[in-house]
């Protein structure tokens, strides 16, 4: 995951921001908040102390009675051509599998996944990352170095630890898993525990 | 009595007894009869009819209670109604018969009332430890003991595939396989509704049945999925399976909160599952059984490197285009050594490159001599052996036209058929000595099998592809397989 801030106020987010340095994102979160995107909740590359100021105000005004709680998170922008998708599922026979394939907003169109039961050993993890089909992809591309397998991997046995460890975690989403300098860096995540999200 | 005696019971009985046997030749009662007669099992049958009367020349019992004492029978072969069936399940038990096949139907794909008297035909089968096979299942073979206990034909040929279905429909289909390639059957068994044993439990029998070398199973729903794959996970380290699995792509996706839920389709989520556990998945019936054919006839490819060996262009360049598409395939670099050894043999117009394309350059003993040149390589894992049967083929209209025997064909004639049946035994002598599998491809395995090409690969035990792809298609499912074995350190 990413250093990232989470703060009150739209001052607190502007402050956090110079302490991570420009560009940032700045998003609204909140525990009962899913889908940051779908609902223009995500403002991307703020280059400067007035766009965080703006984009903070907005996002607060944003939020709708049934968010609860919210708060604004600030993080650094980061930047790669390539974008990963990497989950965990709990599914209706096998039980709960984790999942590693192409990302970003076309995920479920393309749908190049690759799926193993919980646990995983690192040769299941290496074996999945060797089935996408999107081969091309996990190659050097566009100046950008080859993907880094090994941190890939150790992405996949983090989740499938993290099953592991807690049996109340239901699913998660970590979408989009970007790929910045071949490394694969986690900005956004979804954990849904029992019933509800954290 | 243990789990595999039981088993041993149903698929190596040392007596069957039909239950339910008929005199009307439209019953399954009566074909049950007729298919163990016919097929020379090697146990003694016997038969139960209410009313009496001799069938097939077999004087049944009007109940089990009445079968002669000392005849030894481990064997129910059940097609009574099922209202009957709990009394006839305890005769059994008394008289030490140890397994039932059930055909009968009205059980759990009958309603409530079905489910309930499955439930207490299985909680009797368990007390009087009995199993039961089936309900509601076509039946059990198995070669070994010369045994067709079904209700449906064929009766495949002995070999080493074991195969297991939820439904009797596609044990027939892999059997008629057997029958048209020459592949053979160990042990078949319709599983039925599966009420005591299923699909794994016979899986895992086959795992350490000496007379099986790999399983075959049709599935469609799995009751519960991580068990599945636990005990799959347990049994593919000793013995390749391969899978067939229907409602591969019905839905299923549940209105998913997160991507990674929209992305796990049921297909997606079973396709992991076989890889991590070793399970080898085919896409369709034929697939599934050339995969199997191949699992039990050929040897495991120690590496990805498949030469094409091909008496002409076009079939080697398709060839090379479906084992590069392959995603557990390599093309073989032509290696320098090799390519020199060649030119030393051929006219200088083969291709000199792979696929290794011999233009008509071959002579007496090239085929042979190639064959085992390109096979002894280190740098060849495989062989795809193409063009086998054209001679013959031509032999075949020559022997049926009308200047036969004159003119010189007879001679031509016998010649091309003698080298032909030569190549194929070459190709599987040349395999068995360097362990090395070497798939022979010709449609001429379909459209003239009695060509003597197709026909000697057949007898020399090993399936003669109708195609390459498909033969490219069953090498790559080998050497999935083969990786996932030695990545594992078994």
């Amino acid at each position: 995951m990413l250093p990232d801030r989470r703060v009150g106020s739209p001052d607190d987010a502007v402050g956090a921001a110079v302490e991570l340095g420009f560009p940032v994102v700045v998003k609204l979160g909140g525990d009962a908040i899913a889908h940051k995107t779908e609902r223009g909740l995500v403002r991307l590359n703020l280059g400067d102390e007035v766009a965080v100021r703006d984009a903070a105000e907005d996002l607060v005004r944003s939020a709708r009675p049934e968010d609860g709680e919210v708060h604004v998170l600030v993080a650094p922008m980061v930047r790669g051509a390539r974008e990963l998708i990497a989950g965990l599922h709990t599914d209706a026979q096998f039980g709960r599998c984790v999942m590693v394939g192409f990302g970003g907003i076309l995920a479920e169109a393309v749908a190049d996944v690759a799926f193993r039961l919980v646990p995983l050993d690192r040769i299941d993890a290496d074996e999945m990352i060797e089935e996408l089909g999107t081969q091309a992809l996990l190659g050097p591309f566009r100046g950008e170095p080859a993907v880094d397998r090994d941190a890939l991997a150790a992405t996949l046995l983090g989740l499938s630890a993290l099953a592991v460890a807690d049996p109340d975690v239901v699913s998660v989403d970590v979408n989009p898993l970007i790929v910045v300098d071949g490394r694969p860096v986690a900005v956004d995540a979804l954990v849904e525990v029992g019933g509800g999200s954290r | 009595m243990t789990a595999p005696d039981k088993m041993r019971a149903l698929f190596d009985p040392r007596g069957v007894v039909v239950a339910g046997a008929s005199s009307h030749p439209g019953k399954f009662g009566f074909v049950a009869l007729h298919n163990i007669l016919s097929q020379g099992y090697d146990g003694g049958v016997f038969a139960t009819n209410r009313d009496g009367g001799t069938i097939l020349g077999i004087e049944t019992v009007a109940s089990i209670d009445d079968l002669p004492a000392d005849a030894p029978i481990d064997l129910a072969f059940v097609c009574t109604p099922a209202a009957v069936n709990p009394e006839l399940l305890a005769a059994c038990a008394r008289r030490g018969i140890a397994a039932a096949f059930v055909t009968s139907a009205g059980y759990g794909e009958a309603g409530e009332e079905g489910r309930r008297a499955e439930r207490e035909l299985i909680e009797l089968a368990e007390r009087l430890d009995v199993l039961v096979a089936g309900p509601n299942g076509q039946g059990v073979i198995s070669t070994p003991s010369k045994l067709c206990a079904q209700i449906v034909a064929p009766a495949p040929p002995r070999g080493r595939i074991g195969v297991a279905s939820q439904s009797g429909n596609f044990v027939s289909s892999f059997q008629n396989y057997a029958v048209q390639t020459g592949i053979g059957i160990s042990r078949g068994v319709s599983a039925g509704n599966a009420a005591m044993v299923g699909v794994p439990d016979y899986l895992e029998y086959f795992a350490d049945d000496p007379e099986t070398a790999v399983g075959l199973a049709y599935v469609e729903g799995i009751r519960d999925g991580r068990a599945f794959f636990d005990r799959i996970r347990a049994i593919t380290p000793r013995q390749p399976y391969v899978v067939l699995k229907g409602g591969a792509t019905a839905g299923g996706q549940r209105a998913a909160a997160s991507h990674t839920g929209a992305l796990a389709s049921d297909d997606a989520v079973f396709d992991g599952m076989c890889h991590q556990a070793g399970l080898t998945r085919a896409a369709t019936v034929e697939e599934a059984f050339e995969a199997a054919a191949t699992f039990a006839t050929q040897p495991l490819p120690r590496g990805p490197n498949v030469a094409v060996v091909t008496t002409a262009g076009g079939w080697g360049v398709v060839t090379a285009d479906a084992i590069t598409r392959s995603p557990d395939l390599t093309l073989a670099p032509m290696p320098d050594d090799l390519r020199a050894e060649i030119d030393s043999r051929l006219p200088p117009r083969w291709s000199r490159n792979n696929p290794i394309d011999l233009a008509g350059g071959e002579t007496r003993d090239t085929i042979p001599d190639i064959l085992g040149l390109v096979a002894r390589h280190p740098g060849v894992d495989a062989i795809v052996y193409l063009g086998l049967g054209i001679q013959s083929n031509q032999a075949r209209m020559m022997k049926d036209g009308p200047f036969y025997p004159g003119d010189g064909l007879e001679r031509i004639v016998a010649y091309h058929e003698r080298q032909d049946e030569r190549f194929a035994r070459a190709a599987a002598e040349i395999s068995d000595a360097t362990g090395k599998p070497i798939l022979t491809a010709t449609e001429l395995a379909v459209a003239a099998p009695d060509n003597p090409g197709p026909r000697t690969v057949r007898e020399t035990g090993r399936l003669c592809y109708s195609s390459s792809n498909r033969a490219v298609t069953a090498l790559g499912h080998l050497r999935r397989y083969a990786r996932w074995r030695e990545r594992r350190g078994i």
